[in-house]
This record gives C-alpha cells, sequence and structure tokens, in this order.
C-alpha cells in the first residue's frame, strides 16, 4: 500500500486547485485529453495489457520501496489513468489527488518500464497522459508550476530576466577570459556553425559552467555564439507539468530563436530533458517529425571534439569515478558508448554502474520530480533507494553525469544516504583536463 | 444441438473473430494517422529487430530476470496456438466440411501439448493468486479470462479420452472454443492481435528515432 506519509503530503498547487473543481470541469478535461488529443497509441496500448506485472522489475520506486505492489507501473496506470478511461464518472477530488502524486512524483517517466513490457507499452506516455488532464485542471504540484508560469512569462524555467541573462553572459566572458585568453561568448552571431543552448539554472545558480563552456569553444576553436534574446532556454518544464500549449511555445521559441541566426546546428549543454522536449516531444506536439536544425548533444559534441583531436586531453584524474546514465539521452539517444569514451579519456580508474546502459536506473529528479520540490523531497529519497545502493556498489568517490537533474538528484541522493561522493559534470571535468592554448 | 453448435456457431465465432478484428484494425489505423508522428516512425528494420528479440526466448534483460516466467510463457504460447491449429480432430473436420486436407500432430504430441497449455494455464493462474504485484491488478475478470482460453483444452481433452459423454463434452469444447475465439477483440486478448504493432512501435521509436535498444 501507498506510504501514508507521502499521502499527508500537503501540496497547495494540488489541494487548492482540487476545492476549486466541478464535475463537469473534471468531464470535460478527460474527454478532451482520451477523445481528442490522444488518439490510437492509447486505446491500443489500454486494450494490450494483460496485467502480467512485469513491469515491475522496471522500476526504481517499486525496487526501492521494498517491492510494494501499488508502485508497480501497470498499478500507477490502474490506479489513475484506467479509472479516467473506463469510469470517468468516478473521478472525483480524491482521484486526482491520488493521480496527481503519482503521475508527478513517483514517476519521472523515464522510459525504464516501457522497456521491460512484453508487449513496449509506453508506460511512461500514459503516465504523461495523466498528467496531461491534471494539468488541464490546475492540479499540479505548486513548485513544478511555478516553473511553467516561468516559461510562459520569460521562456526560461527560473524567471531570469533579460538583463540578467545578458549581464551573466558578459560576466563569464569575462571569467573565461582570465583562464584562456580570446576565450568569450559571442552573442548573436548570424552563420555560427553552432548555437549553445543552455538550461535557466547555469545563468541562475551555476554560471561558472557558461564560462567552462567559452573556454572549451575557444581551445577547440569552434565557431559558436548564443542567443542575447528569448528562445536560448529549452529546459521545458511545461512538458513535464503537462502543459503541453507552454511546452509547444518553448520549442518553438527556441527553434526560432536559432533559424533567426542561421546556425548549422544546436549544441544542447549538459541536459537531458531539455534535449528531449527539443528533440522528441515539443516536435511531436508542434507536428513535426524532427527539429528543423540538427540538435546534438554536448556528450556528442566532445567526443566529436575529442577524437577529432581538436581538444587534447593532458591530465587525467586519478580518483575512482564512476557514470550515471541519463534516460534522455541513453534510452533517449544512445549515447551510453559516446559518454563511457569521454570518462575514459578524462579519467584512469572508472567503475561502471551495474545495471548501466539503457538498463540504469533513473535518479527520481528527473521528469519533473525534483521540481516538485521540498514537500515531496523526502518522497523522492524514499523513491531512490536503489540508487543509493548502485552507486555505493562502485566504491567511486565521483559521479560523473551530463544531466542538470541527475546532478541534483544524485547530490541529494548521496547526501540523504551519507555516501561521501561528489557529483560532476563533464565541461567542469574537461576545462581542467585539456590543452590550453598558449597565449 | 450438436449440428447447431458445430455448424452455425462456429461460424458466428469466427465472423465475430474476423469482423471484430478487422473493424479494430481499420479504425484504429484511421485513429493512428491523427498521430502525426506514428505511420512516419514505424520502421520495418527496427520494428522487426525488436519482434525478433521478444520472440526469442531470453533475448530481453526483462525475460532474464524472470527465468520460470519467460519458460511458461513461451510453452504456454507456443501449445496454445500450434495445438488447436493442428490438432488430428481439427484436421478431420476441416476436410469433413470443406474437403481440403491439412496436416496434423501425432495424437501424442497433441495430447501432451494440451497438458503443457493446462499446466502453464495453471501457472499463470496461481501467479496471478500469489505474486503480489500480478495479484494487486488482477480482477475476477482478468482470471475468469485465463480460464476461458484453457477450457476448451480442458473440454478438448476430456472428450480425446472420452472421460465424459462424448458427443455433451465436445459440444462444450465447441461453445468455449468458440466464445474464447470471439473474446479475442473486445479483451485483453487482443494483445495476440496489437503485441505485432505495439512491439514494433516501440522498437522503431527506440532505434529509428532514439537510437538505443529496447530488449
Amino acid at each position: 500500500m501507498s506510504d501514508p506519509k507521502d499521502m499527508a503530503v500537503k501540496d497547495p498547487g494540488i489541494d487548492d486547485a482540487i476545492a476549486k473543481l466541478t464535475p463537469e470541469r473534471i468531464q470535460a478535461a478527460i474527454r478532451q485529453v482520451l477523445d481528442r488529443e490522444s488518439a490510437a497509441r492509447l486505446q491500443v496500448y489500454l486494450q494490450t495489457c494483460v496485467r502480467c506485472g512485469l513491469c515491475s522489475s522496471a522500476c526504481h520506486t517499486y525496487l526501492s520501496r521494498d517491492s510494494d505492489p501499488d508502485f508497480a507501473p501497470v498499478a500507477k496506470v490502474r490506479d489513475t489513468l484506467w479509472v479516467m478511461a473506463q469510469h470517468p464518472d468516478r473521478v472525483d477530488g480524491e482521484l486526482l489527488r491520488k493521480s496527481a502524486r503519482i503521475a508527478f512524483t513517483e514517476c519521472g517517466a523515464c522510459r525504464r518500464c516501457s522497456m521491460y513490457c512484453p508487449f513496449g507499452i509506453d508506460i511512461a506516455y500514459l503516465i504523461m497522459t495523466v498528467r496531461r488532464i491534471c494539468s488541464l485542471l490546475d492540479v499540479v504540484p505548486q513548485f513544478l508550476q511555478d516553473t511553467t508560469n516561468s516559461h510562459s512569462v520569460t521562456f526560461n524555467q527560473m524567471w531570469v530576466q533579460p538583463d540578467e541573462w545578458i549581464d551573466t553572459l558578459l560576466w563569464q566572458s569575462e571569467e573565461a577570459q582570465d583562464v584562456l585568453a580570446g576565450a568569450g561568448i559571442p552573442l548573436d552571431k548570424e552563420g555560427a556553425e553552432v548555437m549553445y543552448s543552455v538550461i535557466a539554472p547555469e545563468p541562475k545558480i551555476l554560471a561558472q559552467l557558461l564560462g567552462n563552456m567559452a573556454v572549451i569553444m575557444k581551445a577547440a576553436k569552434v565557431d559558436w555564439t548564443m542567443p542575447s534574446a528569448d528562445g536560448w532556454d529549452n529546459s521545458n518544464m511545461a512538458m513535464y507539468s503537462g502543459d503541453f500549449e507552454v511546452m509547444g511555445r518553448v520549442e518553438r521559441a527556441h527553434w526560432e530563436r536559432a533559424a533567426s541566426l542561421r546556425v548549422k546546428k544546436v549544441v544542447m549543454g549538459e541536459c537531458g530533458h531539455a534535449y528531449r522536449g527539443a528533440v522528441y516531444d515539443g516536435p511531436k506536439w508542434l507536428g513535426w517529425q524532427r527539429p528543423p536544425i540538427p540538435m546534438v548533444h554536448a556528450v556528442e559534441f566532445y567526443y566529436d571534439l575529442i577524437t577529432s583531436g581538436r581538444l587534447k586531453i593532458v591530465r587525467k584524474i586519478d580518483t575512482p569515478v564512476t557514470v550515471q546514465d541519463p534516460c534522455n539521452i541513453v534510452r533517449g539517444s544512445g549515447l551510453h558508448e559516446k559518454l563511457r569514451y569521454i570518462v575514459r579519456a578524462l579519467c584512469s580508474d572508472f567503475r561502471d554502474m551495474s545495471p548501466n546502459y539503457e538498463h540504469n536506473y533513473c535518479c527520481a529528479a528527473g521528469g519533473g520530480i525534483i521540481n516538485c520540490g521540498s514537500p515531496w523531497k523526502l518522497s523522492r529519497m524514499k523513491s531512490i533507494r536503489v540508487k543509493a545502493e548502485q552507486l555505493g556498489d562502485t566504491g567511486a568517490h565521483l559521479c560523473i553525469t551530463p544531466c542538470h537533474n541527475c546532478h541534483s538528484g544524485l547530490e541529494d541522493v548521496i547526501k540523504h544516504y551519507k555516501l561521501g561522493m561528489h557529483v560532476s559534470f563533464i565541461s567542469e571535468l574537461l576545462v581542467k583536463a585539456i590543452e590550453l592554448p598558449e597565449a | 444441438m450438436y449440428e447447431l453448435v458445430r455448424g452455425p456457431l462456429v461460424w458466428l465465432g469466427f465472423i465475430v473473430l474476423v469482423g471484430g478484428t478487422l473493424g479494430k484494425l481499420f479504425t484504429t489505423a484511421r485513429l493512428a494517422s491523427r498521430e502525426k508522428t506514428v505511420w512516419p516512425t514505424m520502421s520495418w528494420h527496427y520494428g522487426l529487430r525488436s519482434l525478433l528479440h521478444w520472440l526469442l526466448p531470453f533475448n530481453s534483460r526483462n525475460m532474464r530476470l524472470h527465468p520460470v516466467m519467460t519458460i511458461v510463457s513461451f510453452v504456454f504460447h507456443l501449445c496454445l496456438i500450434v495445438t488447436p491449429l493442428f490438432v488430428m480432430g481439427h484436421a478431420v473436420s476441416w476436410q469433413q466440411s470443406w474437403g481440403f486436407q491439412w496436416w496434423s500432430l501425432p495424437d501424442t504430441v497433441a495430447d501432451r501439448m494440451t497438458l503443457l497449455v493446462l499446466l502453464a494455464g495453471g501457472f499463470l493462474l496461481v501467479r496471478r493468486a500469489v505474486a503480489p504485484e500480478v495479484r494487486n491488478v488482477t480482477s475476477f475478470k482478468d482470471a475468469l479470462l485465463i480460464l476461458l482460453v484453457i477450457a476448451p483444452f480442458m473440454t478438448g481433452f476430456a472428450a480425446h479420452h472420452q472421460w465424459l459423454p462424448y458427443q455433451a463434452t465436445i459440444a462444450l469444447h465447441i461453445v468455449t472454443g468458440v466464445a474464447w475465439l470471439a473474446a479475442i477483440p473486445f479483451t485483453w486478448l487482443a494483445h495476440m492481435l496489437w503485441f505485432v504493432f505495439t512491439r514494433a512501435y516501440m522498437g522503431s521509436e527506440f532505434g529509428a528515432v532514439r537510437h538505443a535498444r529496447d530488449w
């Protein structure tokens, strides 16, 4: 059975919104999503599930919570979407409260279960459908909704204002110049080979990552640019809150900015869900089969720079390291081998996790879970015990992960389970390891 | 009574099965066109690659995590499909009714395969009753469906060995068989029909779009 402590969590984004709902509004939202927005896939998935329970062993929440059957992916769908689809008249405030808890805080849409279902039922898609219904009813955890509101107003997830954005870029240009003469962040350079795309936490709380990238770009002699105006952040929390209208606006703004700069490709910084939003979910919602300009994730980009000799690794790290495969670029883009190539190039003592590659466990932070904020943090920690065990088993002191959500999530896991490790982005190690040209 | 069951009822079963299946396929194909990315995503190469991996025992990690279930499930499905198609009694019926020759399994082989269906079906029922993650999502209807699936095998086996009055048992065999066929398009037995498509779609999305494996 579900943990009573999690069931008692108060979240005004959920509780207050439910208090304002009417049965008619609930029915209308369900009908809109089930009859008009979804079609064959949803119908077929609902008809195909034989309730075999084989998806259970895929889910980190289920495994971390002592194989409690209520946390099995199929049970999460039964408790939410099955009721909405089969008995819409029975959907009341209580069911919506339960659905929001399950869909937003106990499933990160990491798609591991979609991979373990013998029929290939995309369970993550079904959970995202539940989120969509909740979102239409404004039943969304408050902290997560705040990021969506920010996207809607500022086109970035952390209320970064235009002057703050430009100021941060200029500040980090100066910082980069201290490390490498001539390094800097070229703004709005039309026709550049690369537009570099980041997410709002970088200017807001991790500005040094921007400076790192300026150094790496200069060392590798990349012709690059960053936009000074909206469209620079495609982290797209709206994709996870279920506000697909805002998700579409954010992605369109991002791709239109890239198109207006006439760049050859967009390099996505070390973030998994921004990549997912820009390459898959955003285009799908907009009715595009693929993005209008090729996007490469930082992992592919670094891999190309290292293998082509544009970046030379001259100092390796001796600390024992392991690597976290982010779901959105591994199950989502098959970048696990390239990731390991980079890690091996940077580190002399690499210890892989088990299971790894596409079978790696989710960080339990992605998919919008960490963005549900402090009310749900303890629940999130309970849902991620397997990751703590997996990390501890490697004996590593440092965990490398090219994803912001994995990064923040693992920091929490390490602190909560007292693992005594650190987490690092690739770029942080890369700037210390590469050969910098003489001034 | 027996003639009614053997004639019109069997026809009815097949009409519902074929009609229901075609109807479902047609409406679903039309619905799939509404989602602009479904058909363009489908890839023969990656779809077949995924199907192959999941149709060969122990070729996916999840199958290796559940070895007993994998063996039972493969035996169950294989015998479930092959036995009714090639059992001697059915081959004789094809010949009597439509006059065409059909392959048939030796009696003892079909007998053992039927027993395997019953044993494996029993295992699946027990699993639903005792494994917490399955019991939690199993309803009475789900258990009934499994019983419905193995009922024609039970009655066929009993009729063949003439444990009970033959005509009544065979009539029951036909009635349960027809109910089973007719239920396929309208219950989760439809996984027989959808498996190829859902698996191929997931394989295509993982392979062609996401460059990853799904097994």
